[in-house]
């Protein structure tokens, strides 16, 4: 029964992700940049352009340039949550993939960087000022799950062991379309439903800043315009 | 709206965070468009009935439109990196002045009418319906961004709120709720061709007269031509050029360059404009039809080349829009940059060693330079990243003994606005423009204490004309400001002029 819930609860997630973020990358793409934004000074190639993305999305170079504190916070999270959810590819791989298994010491304690990361964050969400003012709701809500996911995660790591195994064949049942059995400990559970609902949310929060950094017009431009025309479908219709 | 003089805001340094003073700026808001100006400009005469539907399908078609708006909209995680990088959130303490704040007037509508989150659960993600007081809160919020990129630089997904107020413009023009200073502009131009309404014959005479008063002062007869047909270069600059100080300063300096590089060269009469407000209102349309007025100039007198002048959102719209905006520019000499700034071409004479070049005669000057935005941060100069940078101040170190940067988090890439940019400067947002232009001013004061540097040199006839403004506010003489040909035009040895001159020598710079 509860292998029957938690295997809608994920399908129905799974769709909603994939489809809402495909939909909003398509969105993206389909979608003219009328002119050249570039904030310069901007790579004038498009290997420049490569690597001034790969900067932005593995060290967070413009804000390291903005703020430390953010930067320091954010980072952390951020790597920290990659290496787990590395080391979460065990349970949806078998046999585990060699580099899968090379992390996985290295990732055991990334939820702790997590909750160091998230939790710089969401301080400065009360306690500065300027940033309280921006904070909405659902910017404290979207911390508050991911802190949620973390806190449950390193739970079953470190206090109230599951077994992980059953967990590993039900995913990769799932994987299969076929349901099995799921463990019914309520931490895994809590952890399960909150990662379904960070699926959920995904392509209709903030959390599209995942795949917008890359669509940024300001950051993902080349500066070449005086060397190249660069038209957008509806303004060439101007020129009939 | 204008607030007393005493009003200027005290910095201990140039980024000093203000504490919040919620709703300080609320009341500033500058002059409506007249029914006149927004027809000029192709816009609704006033503010219509259905000005909230008309409003939305605009915000949906620039969604639909604008890659920039859509995933700008959709990217920002409030963060708060950018939250203290705005010139006028330092000036001003005002939070809605913050850039995601300020980007947040116009997502939370964005959100309520276009987003799933907003329609079930606005109070949750800060979507708000569209009302008047929201529609009048833009205009005031919307009009206090000079559309600077600044934040953008700092933000991690490069989000440029200027692009969020050049939208939000727009979407208040089609309501017919423009603003009258820049329409009022671009309906000149469209006119006449400049932002001045100078006609040509008070342009032919202007030029005459300042021939003459070069003649006077250097003896040796440098001309500024007009309309010259089969000119190899076209120079658009901005209008101000003409007229105001110290922009007419500069014009001198470029017409002593062209003369001494020996090259011909005109001014259009019909294309007598290098500033393009159109950027200010997000019009693409409006920009498109005053880019044209240049193709059409240069095709008429069959020149060879464009050059611009000193102006920093003209040389945006130049250097990042002109080839998409009215190119192909296949009739051009495709040898040179098109267009080419002034700052390159002289730059390149000087180091050919055609430009003959006295420093000392600017050895009273302890000189520091202002980075304008737009060149800054929207266009380049040159063939290297970030020539925008190094080819003023290589012309600047090349006609002046003193030079000193500001701290370098004000500079460059970084570099503070003027407070004046993105169509605010108008007398009615005076109060605005002293509180935004402090933390330059406090910029400019380190240097002043640290190396006695007594001028500051611009490249924007905008930064030139809101600092001859403001700056007796803090404490310098309005003469203070420099247009970079000026310090170029000093120092300058016409050929031909005076061999009393014996200290004069060639400088000529090594490309190195
Ligand atoms: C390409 C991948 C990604 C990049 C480059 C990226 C980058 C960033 C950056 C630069 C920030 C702002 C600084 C900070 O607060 O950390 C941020 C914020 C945030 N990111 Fe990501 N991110 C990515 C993927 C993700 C994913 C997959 C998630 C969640 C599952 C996520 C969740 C968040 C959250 C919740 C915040 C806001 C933190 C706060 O409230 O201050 N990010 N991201
Ligand atoms: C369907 C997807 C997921 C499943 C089946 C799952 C399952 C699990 C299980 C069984 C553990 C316990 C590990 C152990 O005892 O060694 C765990 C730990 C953890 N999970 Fe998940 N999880 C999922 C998604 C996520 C996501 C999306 C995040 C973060 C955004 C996350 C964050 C964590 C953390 C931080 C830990 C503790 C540290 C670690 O073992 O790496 N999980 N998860
Ligand atoms: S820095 Fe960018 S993502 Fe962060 S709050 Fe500002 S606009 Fe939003
Ligand atoms: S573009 Fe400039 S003026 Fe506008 S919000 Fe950003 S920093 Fe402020």
């Amino acid at each position: 029964m509860l292998g029957v819930t938690y295997a809608i609860l994920f399908y129905i997630a799974t769709l909603i992700l994939v489809f809402g973020v495909a939909a909003k990358i398509r969105t993206y793409i389909r979608v003219p940049a009328p002119l050249k934004i570039p904030t310069t000074p901007a790579p004038k190639t498009r290997t420049g352009v490569f690597w001034r993305m790969f900067r932005e999305v593995v060290f967070f170079e413009s804000l390291y340039k903005s703020n430390k504190w953010i930067w320091l916070f954010g980072w952390t999270f951020h790597m920290s949550m990659w290496l787990v959810l590395m080391r979460h590819l065990r349970y949806f791989s078998q046999p585990v993939w060699g580099w899968v298994e090379v992390v996985q010491p290295y990732g055991t304690y990334a939820a702790f960087g997590m909750v160091v990361g998230l939790g710089g964050l969401w301080a400065r969400r009360f306690f500065v000022e300027r940033i309280r003012y921006i904070s909405t709701p659902s910017d404290h809500l979207i911390l508050a799950l991911l802190v949620g996911i973390v806190l449950s995660g390193a739970m079953m790591r470190f206090v109230v062991h599951t077994d992980i195994v059953a967990v590993k064949v039900y995913m990769l049942g799932l994987m299969r379309l076929q349901i099995g059995f799921l463990p019914s400990e309520p931490v895994l559970l809590a952890h399960l439903f909150l990662v379904a609902m960070l699926m959920i949310v995904f392509p209709f929060s903030k959390l599209l800043h995942a795949p917008g950094l890359f669509f940024s017009p300001s950051r993902n431009q080349i500066d070449n315009s005086r060397e190249k025309r660069h038209l957008a479908p509806w303004a060439a219709e101007l020129e009939r | 709206m204008t607030a007393p003089d005493n009003d200027v805001p005290q910095l201990s340094h140039p980024l000093e965070i203000p504490k919040l003073k919620c709703g300080a700026m609320a009341d500033s808001s500058p002059y409506v468009a007249s029914p006149e100006h927004q027809k000029s400009v192709k816009y609704p005469g006033e503010l219509l009935p259905d000005w909230k539907e008309r409003a939305l399908a605009k915000m949906k078609e620039l969604a639909e439109k604008n890659r920039a708006f859509q995933v700008y909209l959709d990217a920002c995680v409030k963060c708060g990196a950018c939250t203290d990088k705005c010139h006028y959130f330092i000036g001003t303490g005002d939070p809605k002045n913050m850039p995601v704040a300020r980007q947040d007037l116009l997502r939370s509508v964005y959100r309520r009418y276009f987003t799933l989150a907003g329609k079930y659960f606005p109070k949750l993600v800060g979507a708000r319906d569209l009302t008047e007081e929201v529609l009048d809160e833009w205009y005031s919020y919307y009009h206090q961004c000079s559309q600077c990129r600044r934040c953008s630089v700092f933000c991690p997904f490069g989000i440029d709120t200027a692009e969020i107020s050049m939208a939000a413009r727009e979407i208040m023009n089609v309501v017919g709720k423009g603003q009258k200073y820049c329409n009022e502009i671009i309906g000149k131009v469209h006119k006449v061709g400049n932002n001045l309404g100078l006609q040509e014959k008070a342009l032919r005479a202007t030029l005459e007269d300042l021939e003459e008063d070069i003649e006077e002062d250097t003896g040796v007869s440098v001309r500024i031509p007009v309309d010259e047909k089969g000119a190899d270069i076209l120079l658009v600059t901005p209008s101000a050029d003409f007229f105001a100080e110290p922009h007419i300063e500069g014009l001198i300096g470029y017409a002593k360059v062209f003369h001494e590089a020996g090259v011909n060269w005109t001014i259009s009469s019909y294309a007598s404009e290098a500033a393009n407000f159109g950027l200010f209102i997000g019009s693409y349309e409006n920009m498109r039809e005053v880019s044209l007025r240049i193709r059409k100039a240069a095709k008429d007198l069959g020149v060879k080349r464009i050059i611009f002048g000193e102006c920093g959102h003209a040389w945006r719209v130049a250097y990042s829009f002109l080839n998409t905006l009215a190119g192909p520019w296949d009739f051009l000499d495709q040898n040179y940059p098109i267009p080419q700034h002034i700052c390159e071409f002289t730059w390149d004479e000087m180091q050919k060693g055609t430009l003959k070049l006295d420093k000392t005669r600017n050895d009273h000057i302890r000189l520091t330079f202002h980075d304008s935005c737009n060149v800054a941060r929207g266009s380049g100069m040159g063939d290297d990243e970030g020539g925008q940078f190094e080819i003023p101040r290589n012309i600047l170190k090349a006609v002046c003994n003193h030079f000193y940067d500001m701290p370098r988090d004000t500079i460059m890439e970084s570099t503070l606005c003027c407070g004046g940019g993105g169509g605010l400067l108008t007398d009615d947002l005076m109060d605005l423009r002293t509180k935004g232009a402090s933390p330059r001013m406090t910029a400019l004061k380190q240097v002043t204490e640290e190396n006695g540097v007594t001028h500051m040199a611009a490249m924007c006839a905008i930064c030139k004309t809101q600092f001859a403004k403001v700056m007796p506010k803090f404490g310098y003489e309005m003469d203070s400001v420099l247009s970079v040909h000026q310090l170029v035009s000093n120092a300058i040895v016409l050929a031909g002029q005076g061999d009393d001159e014996e200290d004069a020598h060639k400088v000529a710079i090594d490309a190195a």
